[in-house]
């Protein structure tokens, strides 16, 4: 056992010889200690059923294969559908703002625009008030409140996105047009660049309003993946920082966020995923106004996911159809490249802590 | 693999074999608006006879593409095909029952019906040149009311929809710049206005927003008591929407010419000027003449017993005249030797 573990930090060693299990679960460094740490495979003893282990074997990589062979086959039908408007447009459909059925004239500017500002209204709100939530549960909250609490979070996830549309534009949207939007222009009228930012009809939908929903949307998602990452901070680490004097601050932010970081960026990613492919709950909020002509947060706007919604049943059959599909393409494309970047990110990481190790 | 595959092989044996048990079932899909009713037909009919309609509400566009695909038995759609592309596709059409479009408002103190619009007017107002509810335009139309000075909120449709059609169908016909700079469509380049999902998405905005105005089906405002508004017909005199003026507009119309009818603007001195009918659409060359008969049939029925129906749920049957054209129109519908398929 012990020869296995050559090459790894001695801190690796210490803490994963006292929770074993769970720094190995979350540090990718540790999580390689444990592979190559794992007991020599005992000597072969004759099986009765060869056949049925390959059998198995074949049965898993058909399934692995499987997923893959779809992910191609969506990408390439997405492209085949899509194929009429990427002839007529090229990229320049990107940057395109018209969106006019009637002419069939499509660009996706204003979608694409609308995804990526909902996304980063949603990250902006999420992430604080996750960290929030995550480090009362693991540092501060008292025991008997932890349980209901991380419950009732986890429980939000289960809130079918429909009715956070719903609630969003009865209840929510209402709200913010009376105590945040009105109050914002009579303050900010007049104030160049700032009043614009604000303008709009006082209805409550638009950007904003769906990038806040996205926000409570994807808040349990982050929270839970933060909150178990920060659970399996070895205790060792948090006390020898406490026991040298640290504020609960300091702890946080010096121990157990760069032990975690791995975990938090995953966290975030996938509530970014989330955000990115949210489809009913925007739908009912944005607005679904095809516009760039302000750039307010309250004015109504339209999202990738909403337009393919809301236009997809009854496009006919032609370019409006494929422009759509196109649209699809696109959010494929910004999705996959979300994922790229958290995994080269994390990449990066790594390599910088190994540096500092 | 070769057992999972043999499972799947003797499943799809299995099922091809099963298929030809349920001829008589058949399967239809398309447009939301008429759902509820052919809804309400199918159980009634399956009580009646114990034949199974399948209706799928996927949309118009969506069932048009599954009837020429030949993947249902019938499709329905909101937006009549015009003759040439009919003879073009190889399909038949022909209407159920009429609805109407209706403008809603939201003015504090304006009671329904009591607020009267002109096309031209709705027309300047989604398109943004008539922003005010005092605007002189409208107060030409209201001289009794107390308009108040506020900005109007338009509401429209954000998923493309039958009613959105009949209703940008009809602003083009009666607003020249509507035509020119925004046309008529199931989905249409909105000059302005947010976008409600659905009738209850738009009917959601138009009662939160102060000063809003939208518009819905018929059956929306009446079970909802939404304060609709009256609107001026061709003939130049203002009316309320109800099952007589939808009946006047369907009246008017020349249905044993052809079913191509949108039933915007008609003339008659009753008729609401934002009527349309619901259609039906099937292959004229039938591969499976079992399951054309099933739809005739049903059909038939429907006609013949289903008017009550349609009345409950606010939807207007066809005239008695229009009845007997279309199951005249039901003999060019053949069998692949081609043989009038009956449905008696």
């Amino acid at each position: 056992m012990s020869s296995n573990l050559e090459g790894v930090p001695a801190r690796e060693h210490t803490v994963s010889s006292t929770f074993p299990a769970p720094a190995g679960a979350l540090d990718r460094s540790a999580g390689r200690a444990r592979v190559s740490s794992a007991n020599p495979p005992p000597a072969k003893v004759p099986r009765s059923g060869p056949m049925a282990d390959r059998l198995f074997g074949l049965a898993a990589k058909c399934a692995a294969l499987l997923t893959l062979a779809l992910l191609i086959g969506i990408l390439i039908s997405l492209v085949m559908g899509a194929w009429p408007a990427i002839q007529k447009y090229g990229l320049g459909f990107l940057t395109r703002s018209v969106w006019d059925p009637v002419q069939e004239d499509f660009g996706g500017l204003v979608m694409i625009y609308g995804t990526l500002a909902t996304s980063a209204i949603a990250l902006i709100i999420a992430v604080p008030v996750s960290f929030g939530i995550a480090l009362f549960l693991t540092e501060l909250s008292p025991a008997w409140l932890k349980r209901p609490l991380g419950t009732a979070i986890e429980l939000l996830a289960a809130v079918p996105s429909i009715v956070y549309g719903m609630w969003g534009l009865l209840v929510f949207g209402p709200i913010l047009a009376t105590y945040v939007q009105q109050p914002l222009q009579k303050l900010l009228a007049g104030v160049p660049y700032l009043g614009a930012l604000v303008s709009g009809p006082p209805v409550g939908i638009g950007i904003l309003s769906a990038g806040i929903i996205l926000a409570i949307m994807i808040i349990p998602f982050i929270a839970s993946v933060m909150r178990d990452v920060f659970e399996v901070t070895p205790a060792l680490l948090k006390e020898s920082a406490y026991g040298l004097g640290s504020t609960t601050w300091e702890v946080v932010s010096k121990v157990v966020l760069p032990y975690t970081k791995a975990g938090v960026v995953g966290g975030i990613m996938l509530g970014l995923g989330r955000a990115l492919g949210e489809t009913m709950a925007v739908t009912f909020v944005i607005g679904n106004m095809n516009q760039l002509n302000s750039l307010s947060v309250f004015e109504a706007a339209n999202s990738i996911t909403s337009a393919l919604a809301n236009e997809f049943a009854e496009a006919g059959a032609g370019l409006h159809q494929a422009a759509l599909m196109y649209l699809g393409l696109v959010l494929f494309f910004i999705t996959f490249v979300v994922l790229a970047l958290s995994k080269v990110m994390l990449q990066r990481m790594q390599k910088s802590e190994g540096k500092k190790a | 693999m070769k057992k999972i595959s043999t499972f799947a092989a003797t499943g799809l044996v299995a099922v091809a074999f099963a298929l030809p048990a349920f001829a008589q079932d058949v399967t239809g899909a398309g447009a939301s608006f008429p759902a509820p009713l052919y809804a309400k037909w199918a159980a009634d009919y399956n009580k009646a006879t114990g034949v199974k309609i399948n209706y799928q509400s996927v949309g118009s566009g969506a069932g048009l593409k599954q009837i020429e695909a030949k993947t249902v038995d019938f499709g329905a759609s909101d937006m009549p095909l015009k003759d040439e592309e009919l003879k073009a596709k190889g399909l038949v059409q022909f209407p159920t029952v009429i609805g109407g479009v209706i403008p809603v408002v939201n003015i504090e103190g304006i009671k329904p019906g009591e607020l009267k619009l002109s096309g031209a007017v709705l027309g300047d107002i989604y398109l943004g040149k008539i922003t005010k509810w005092n605007d002189p335009a409208i107060k030409a139309l209201n001289s009794s009311l107390n308009l108040p000075d506020a900005a109007i909120a338009p509401v429209r449709r954000a998923d493309g929809s039958g009613t959105s059609f009949l209703f940008t169908n009809y602003l083009s016909k009666v607003n020249a710049d509507w035509k020119s700079k925004v046309g008529e469509g199931t989905a249409v380049n909105w000059p302005t206005g947010a976008g409600g999902k659905g009738n209850e998405g738009v009917a959601a905005f138009v009662n939160r927003l102060p000063n809003s105005i939208g518009y819905v089906e018929y059956a929306y405002v009446k079970q909802n008591k939404m304060t609709y508004a009256q609107l001026q017909n061709a003939a130049g005199s203002f009316v309320s929407p109800d099952d007589t003026a939808f009946k006047a507009a369907a009246a008017g119309a020349e249905w044993s010419k052809t079913f191509y009818q949108v039933l915007t603007n008609q003339p008659g001195k009753d008729s609401w000027p934002i009527t349309g009918a619901t259609f039906i659409l099937m292959q004229k060359a039938q591969d499976k003449p079992a399951q054309a008969a099933s739809v005739l049939k049903f059909f038939d029925w429907a006609y013949k017993n289903g008017d009550k129906t349609a009345d409950d749920l606010d939807y207007v049957p066809m005239p008695p005249t229009v009845k007997t054209a279309i199951t005249e129109e039901w003999v060019t519908v053949k069998d692949a030797a081609g043989k009038v398929i009956s449905y008696k």
